[in-house]
């Protein structure tokens, strides 16, 4: 489907009850992975995906530092996510917390952690993308609400609900 | 909103460990409860509470077999579940796809850069 070859798709699993695990392999060095993880004008290139348009990118990658992305679908709605770095190592791993605006608030201390590891073997990036929530109930209730809206409204919305759980960072 | 509800039931149903236990253990064919329990190390009582649960949701079937009733496993009924992982995994991919293009894009430039560099 895509103009240059793809590097494989996407694996998901859930290897506990509060995790979602999302695996890729790309072909090139995880300098270049990690750059295109963390600098704006490379994930507003990316990170919407086929199904909209990052309006907008901020990232203050600083332990403690928040980034803001902001989709809007083709749909033409807007959705928008934010977050904070706990922990970084440049070209190893980020660790940062996940809300996705739309949604009703959590207590800080419920905020589902994404953390993303790159590493890389003869020039290759494998890059490993860990959902963290607190609780079960946390998890199953995101994979319960991208269930019901994918049977109420369709594709479209099912898409934009599954990113909810999961901003690029 | 019932199928809403039907299809949370099914989640939930298969968010506990045991249940997703005994879902392994019929996907290798039909089962008595005893069966059930003696594989798990349950007692019959649990298994059944577990077996309603995963019969609300047609996770699970049952016949009877002269004085025996068997459990076996409906993979239809988890559909939804696998169905919204593979949703789940096409937006990842999607999203991958587009960042391929931009490593790509990357490793030419540092190619162009190191070569008027040097």
């Amino acid at each position: 489907m895509a103009a240059v070859s793809s590097s494989g798709t996407a694996r998901v699993t859930l290897p506990t009850d509060e995790q979602i695990l999302i695996t890729r392999e790309f072909a090139a060095p995880r300098e270049l992975v990690y750059r295109a993880w963390t600098t704006p004008e490379l994930v507003k290139l990316w990170w919407a995906g086929r199904r909209g348009e990052v309006t907008s990118a901020e990232i203050d990658l600083r332990v403690g530092g928040t980034w803001r992305y902001v989709m809007v679908a083709s749909g033409g709605h807007e959705v928008a996510f934010h977050g904070e770095f706990r922990e970084i190592v440049p070209n190893e791993r980020i660790v940062t917390t996940e809300v996705y605006e739309g949604a009703e608030p959590l207590p800080a201390a419920d905020e589902p952690l994404n953390i993303v590891t790159f590493s890389e073997t003869n020039g290759r990036t494998t890059l490993e993308l860990l959902v963290q929530c607190t609780t079960k109930e946390l998890r199953d209730m995101i994979i319960e609400s991208g269930m019901e809206s994918g049977l109420q409204e369709g594709l479209d919305l099912l898409e934009v609900v599954a990113i909810s759980l999961q901003p690029g960072v | 909103m019932a199928r809403a509800a039907t299809t949370a039931d099914a989640f939930n149903a298969v968010a506990e460990p045991r249940r997703r236990q005994i879902l392994d253990v019929l996907a290798g064919g039909e089962r008595p409860v005893n069966d059930l329990a003696g594989l798990l190390g349950l007692a019959q009582p649990q298994v059944s509470k577990h077996l309603r649960v995963l019969r609300e949701v047609g996770a699970v079937d049952v016949r009877e077999d002269g004085r025996q009733r068997l459990y076996r496993l409906n993979g239809r009924a988890l559909k939804p579940i696998h169905d919204w992982v593979k949703e789940y995994e096409r937006t990842w991919s999607e999203r991958f796809g587009e960042l391929d293009v931009v490593l790509e894009d990357l490793k030419r430039k540092e190619q162009g850069d190191g070569g008027s560099e040097q």
